[in-house]
């Protein structure tokens, strides 16, 4: 490891001091009567650990000592007794503590998952979405974890702490102050060797997902490596990374070897004060040999609960970084949000009031918007203006990455204006709910999504209610019913996850079908780049015909014939949009529209020339 | 690696634990010494407490003979420090056994580890091409990473706690006999029906844990498909039935855990109930023999310990022989990959003379057997000279490339340079002398300088660094990064775009100046004017090159001294620029396109 990354890594642990439990409270209390349950019954399972020796101690210094078996049978009741009342208490505690567990999983899940349902899209711009994800699934997951089994470690370990030193006390106050004087030092090594460990835990961590990530490189990178013939390299480059891991390793096991070796000294030097001292006063008759006896379990038992509150604390500071990602997840508000009296009339996300819902005829107007994204510095538009009444298309072009979907991230609502207004049906966007926008919307994708589920499922996604009959029809539009036929299982023929178990044509194909199912006024569709074989081509060009007409729609176009056939035509180049109007007025401008056509021309007459193959 | 399920060969296991565990063994066999060695120490403190009980404190019991000559009962019964004193050193000498069987298990399965690693890594960069397509990127990383982990967590965790644990319990065994016979009969009684309900629970919980594992896998799909399809979702206004599908599947998910749990909970508790029960028989059975006199005092105490220091290992030996069948797939699945044919050259294979020139005698390829991506070609490129070649998609021309740099095999003609087959050639001398820039270029996640410089073995030349940084009009791009050159790109660092990459990429093939260069429609995501530039100065720097271009644009392939037309794998047309427009075919056609085209309105 470098010097910089050593330094990054400290950097990081030095952040992780502040304290978040406050901040879990409330998520806590639904549970509270659980929890005041588990700890109770729990204190009373451990009590049954710390009374057990005292079986021990009572059949030396009453059968053995005393040479007698009068009271064998009671003594044998008592004990299955006391065990039985011990390990259903036990065994109660532990299953609530498994609940509370996994309630607060499954809250936090919950919680987060609805939380990010409400979020708006600049949030999903600035954040990926495995980090999303492992908020959502593995933060959840390890706070329910730690800080149930912490609880009930606590209660167990302070209970038995506190029961042990309280029978010594009472049998020999002086012998347990024997036994007392090991601990600090117990505490005091834990405390060191745990900052260590922790310290190469982290290292570890680092280094293994930095091998991780050169196997990765290695193997995605295959074809280059051995072009450029950098192999030898690229191995002596990984031998180092391993190396580095089992030296860092080697290290982590030598303070782990540290911790246990010198707890279990520090136990057996309790007991060997317990053997001297105690070994004395027996002499003297002033202790039992079996009362000795227990006191050398009980020396040996209480280095557990010790060491339990050093690892707990070392534990708890781990699982502040999840509490704070997962309490800034929560925390962070949505850029568009419903007002109050609009969610009033027309309900929020979760509850909606449709019987106050207006129909919406599917006139858009903007009226001068001036935009920039919340993470960026430029406005991207400036005092724009347009009207698009219903049954408009309108046509997006500009080079990948220009900033195309930005008109329909307006449109759609994702982003609301810095300025100015988006008019819908001539009122303001923001005067209706966004369940209300959303479910007049249809959206068809560039790289289409479909859920894992049925053909059918996928199909309904927009319409619940919809019959197979009206599947079928829809299908038939967009032809693909042959993709129906083409599956046993018809409309129950699982798609796989994220639609996989489909070709990419058939993917759209099924995606155009679910947003004619949906029948919405406002059409948004991202035509895809990719080319797959012409006969698909045209079935997919037909189909966006068919679409699109009926309906205002916003198209972002890739393909000759779509842009030329649009009503309006929107130039957009580094974000804003520099040229507009019919095609036959753009091209008479010899602008970048020009030259942008001329490409794609140019690209499209190839392939017909020369017929675009599958790529071997 | 995909065709058949593989069944769990023993051989094969057996194999590559001798393969990795070479530079392991000692170790391990240090960390079992330090383990056997701390769990004798271990048990002879229940020995010194009954030692203590009997003769010192009760003076009923005597001094074992070879310890009456150097000291009396009578002597330690007044200075029982001796006694603390022997305890404390023996304390010492465990927390130091304890502390060496840490490091040495680690070190050993560290080492095993690194071998494995290492070797893995090793074959994989030396398997063929082919091989890399035929196998999906997520299953190989899989084998070389979790599986990995799991054959670790095999031979470190269970195998070495295994062989400790089996050791603790044959001392324990010995120990408890030599206290008492009758007592030691006793504690084995209860042992087999400890480890038959621990294996019989284990097999439910393991199936527990798949069940959870499934289950968990589905909720997380679930929630990648919404964060994914965000829009698609936000659109049709369907978060509620999202909240609903999430919730129902997170609900079911902890159910299956809690379930789970249960049987855990069950499982060890009922642990406790026999042990404890255990205890009992044996508390009850001691009481008895001691009233019949046949048990001291300290006997007792000391079988009491050894009962409960055996207990516990026994329950755990129950869970590590259950856990251990994992490991068996994870090493088939590990096995596969180091059995993969590595790429070899001919026995006595020469160095490449990259001098002559380059020819293609009559070469057929398909990548499947059936679909020929090549057919019969043949074409000689003088050398320095500059091929160029045009065709769509799927015409074969990467294909052909690829053969050149035996990243395949022909299947049938051959391939020469200087006349000598490249199949007679060592691949790694023929691929340094051909510098090769890919249609998608791959950089590894260094920095920008370090990509670059990537086939440079010995700390790297910054004259040849800028200067080929320069051709390939990269100058100007790394001038806008604030670190330069030392701008880390790939998935740690910035992100390019597709013609920067490309630019990258240009760069790193120049700065290896091999004496064969090719372009493999390297230069389609730059635009038009670099293009140009970037050629230009390719054509001033590399004077005596033999170079091979393969593109779309008219333009960047007119220069050529001679220019290839491919389609369905076969060659069409050749001949210079102006000869190929002057015969009016295909090529002069695409070149109508190109210079015309944008004048026309459909």
């Amino acid at each position: 490891m470098t010097e910089a990354e050593y330094k990054k890594l400290e950097e990081e642990s030095v952040h992780l001091k502040y304290f978040g439990i406050p901040k879990l409270l409330p998520h806590l209390k639904p549970y509270r009567r659980m929890i005041i349950f588990m700890m109770l019954i729990g204190a009373f399972s451990t009590l049954g650990d710390v009374i057990m020796p005292l079986f021990q101690r009572y059949s030396i210094n009453h059968y053995i000592a005393e040479n007698t078996i009068d009271t064998l049978p009671f003594f044998i009741i008592l004990y299955i007794a006391v065990l039985l009342i011990k390990v259903f208490c036990g065994y109660n505690s532990s299953l609530c503590c498994s609940r509370l567990e996994m309630y607060i999983g499954r809250d936090l899940k919950q919680k987060s998952f609805d939380h990010v349902q409400t979020l708006s899209f600049s949030y999903f711009n600035q954040n990926s979405v495995g980090y999303i994800h492992s908020r959502i699934m593995s933060d959840s997951g390890r706070i329910g974890g730690l800080v149930s089994w912490e609880m009930m470690d606590a209660v167990y370990n302070t209970t038995y702490f506190v029961g042990a030193i309280a029978v010594m006390l009472s049998i020999n106050p002086l012998l347990t102050l024997f036994v007392v004087l090991v601990i600090p030092l117990v505490v005091i090594i834990s405390a060191v060797l745990k900052k260590k460990l922790s310290w190469y835990q982290r290292v570890m961590r680092h280094l293994n997902s930095k091998i991780t990530g050169s196997i990765n490189e290695g193997i995605t990178g295959a074809k280059t490596m051995k072009t450029l013939v950098c192999e030898d390299k690229m191995i002596s480059e990984y031998q180092d990374e391993t190396e580095d891991m089992k030296r860092h390793s080697v290290k982590e096991a030598g303070f782990h070897g540290l911790l246990w070796g010198s707890l279990a000294t520090a136990s057996y030097v309790a007991l060997a004060a317990v053997l001297w001292y105690g070994g004395h006063i027996t002499l003297e008759q002033l202790l039992e040999i079996g009362t000795l006896s227990i006191f050398m379990s009980y020396a040996m038992g209480i280095m557990g609960p010790i060491q339990w509150v050093v690892s707990s604390i070392s534990n708890l500071i781990t699982v502040q970084v999840n509490i704070e990602r997962i309490t800034k997840l929560l925390e962070t508000e949505s850029d568009v949000a419903d007002s109050a009296e609009i969610t009033e009339k027309y309900g929020d996300m979760f509850h909606p009031k449709k019987e106050n819902w207006e129909d919406i005829r599917g006139d858009i107007e903007f009226e001068d918007v001036s935009f920039k994204y919340p993470d960026g510095e430029e406005y991207v538009l400036n005092h724009f203006n347009l009207k698009i009444p219903f049954g408009t298309n309108v046509a997006i072009v500009g080079e990948t990455g220009a900033g195309k979907s930005t008109l329909v991230n307006l449109v759609c609502r994702f982003f609301e204006p810095t300025q100015g207004r988006v008019l819908i049906d001539g009122r303001d966007a923001r005067e209706r709910s966004q369940l209300w926008l959303h479910s007049h919307i249809g959206y068809v994708l560039q790289t289409p999504h479909l859920f894992s589920g049925t053909i059918r499922d996928n199909l309904r996604y927009g319409a619940p209610d919809a019959t197979d009959e009206e599947i079928m029809e829809a299908l038939r539009i967009v032809s693909a019913d042959k993709i129906i036929a083409k599956n046993e299982a018809g409309l129950d023929t699982q798609v796989g996850e994220g639609g996989d178990l489909l070709s990419t044509g058939e993917k759209q194909l099924i995606s155009f079908a679910r947003a004619i199912i949906a029948d919405p006024r406002i059409l948004v569709l991202d035509e895809a780049t990719s080319s797959i074989d012409t006969f698909t081509e045209q079935l997919i060009q037909n189909a966006i015909t068919t679409v699109i007409a009926g309906r205002t729609s916003f198209v972002i176009a890739h393909r000759l014939s779509t842009i030329r056939e649009a009503d309006i035509i929107l130039v957009v180049k580094n974000g804003t949009i520099i040229e507009s109007g019919t095609h036959a007025e753009l091209m008479k401008m010899k602008g970048y529209y020009h030259s942008l056509y001329t490409t794609q021309y140019e690209r499209e007459k190839m392939n017909a020339l020369l017929g675009a193959r599958e790529d071997a | 690696m995909e065709d058949k399920t593989p069944k769990v060969k023993k051989h094969v296991i057996f194999r590559l634990c001798r393969k990795f565990a070479k530079n392991a063994i000692g170790f391990f066999l240090l960390g079992i010494l330090a383990a056997m060695l701390g769990s004798v120490i271990e048990l002879c403190f229940p020995k010194i407490i009954s030692f203590t009980v009997d003769t010192v404190l009760d003076g009923s019991g005597t001094v074992p003979s070879f310890l009456e000559r150097f000291v009396s009962a009578e002597y330690l019964r007044n200075n029982l420090w001796v006694i603390a004193v022997v305890v404390l050193i023996l304390a010492l000498l465990l927390g130091l056994m304890k502390y060496l069987k840490q490091v040495w298990d680690r070190r050993a399965s560290e080492t095993l580890v690194q071998t494995m690693r290492n070797t893995l890594y090793e074959h994989i960069t030396h398997l063929p091409f082919s091989w890399f397509v035929k196998n999906q990127t997520g299953d190989i990383i899989q084998r070389c990473t979790s599986d990995v982990g799991t054959i670790q967590s095999f031979l470190a965790d269970q195998l070495a706690n295994l062989l400790s644990i089996s050791i603790n319990i044959l001392f324990s065994i010995f120990f408890v006999m030599s206290v008492n016979i009758k007592m030691s009969i006793i504690t084995f009684c209860t042992l087999p029906i400890i480890l038959l309900y621990t294996s019989l629970f284990s097999k439910k919980i393991s199936k527990g844990f798949r069940l959870c594992d499934e289950n968990e896998g589905k909720l997380s799909a679930i929630c990648q498909e919404n964060l994914t399809g965000v829009r698609v979702v936000r659109a049709f206004g369907r978060e509620v039935y999202e909240v609903e599908k999430f919730k129902k599947q997170n609900q079911f998910y902890t159910q299956c855990w809690i379930n789970l749990m249960r049987l855990m909970a069950m499982f060890w508790n009922f642990g406790d109930i026999v042990m404890g029960l255990q205890c009992l028989v044996i508390l009850v059975s001691g009481v008895l023999l001691s009233v019949h006199g046949e048990l001291s005092t300290g006997e007792f105490i000391a079988a009491v310990s050894y009962n409960s220091m055996l207990v516990w290992p026994v329950h755990h030996l129950g869970r590590i022989i259950t856990e251990m069948n994992k490991a068996g797939i994870s090493f088939v699945r590990v096995g596969e990959i180091l059995d993969a044919e590595p790429e070899k050259d001919v026995p006595d294979a020469k160095e490449c003379d990259p001098s002559g020139d380059i020819e293609f005698k009559n070469v057929s390829f398909s990548y499947d057997g059936e679909n020929k991506v090549l057919d019969d070609i043949s074409f000689k490129i003088k050398n320095g000279s500059t091929l160029g070649i045009i065709g769509m998609t799927g015409s074969g021309k990467s294909t052909l490339v690829q053969l050149l740099c035996r990243l395949y095999n022909v299947d049938e003609g051959c391939i020469t340079i200087a006349g000598t087959n490249i199949a007679d050639v060592k691949a790694s001398s023929l691929r340094k002398s051909i510098g090769i820039v890919l249609q998608e270029p791959y950089l590894f996640s260094r920095t920008i300088k370090d990509n670059i410089q990537i086939t440079d073995t010995d700390g790297g030349n910054e004259e040849t660094l800028a200067k080929s940084a320069s051709i390939a009009c990269l100058t100007d791009t790394i001038d806008t990064f604030a670190n330069g050159y030392d701008t880390m790109v790939g998935e740690r660092g910035v992100t390019l775009s597709g013609g920067q990459k490309q630019r990258v990429a240009i760069a790193r093939t120049l700065y290896q100046g091999s004496p064969i260069v090719i372009f493999d429609d390297s230069l389609s995501a730059v635009d038009a004017e670099t293009d140009a530039k970037i050629r230009r100065a390719i054509n001033t720097e590399l004077k005596g090159a033999t170079v091979i271009i393969i593109a779309h644009r008219i333009s960047t392939l007119m220069a050529a001294d001679n220019i290839i037309v491919l389609d369905s794998g076969k060659i069409i047309e050749h001949g210079t620029h102006d000869e190929l427009v002057k015969a009016g075919g295909l090529y002069s056609k695409i070149n109508d396109i190109q210079t015309k085209g944008g004048d026309q309105n459909d």
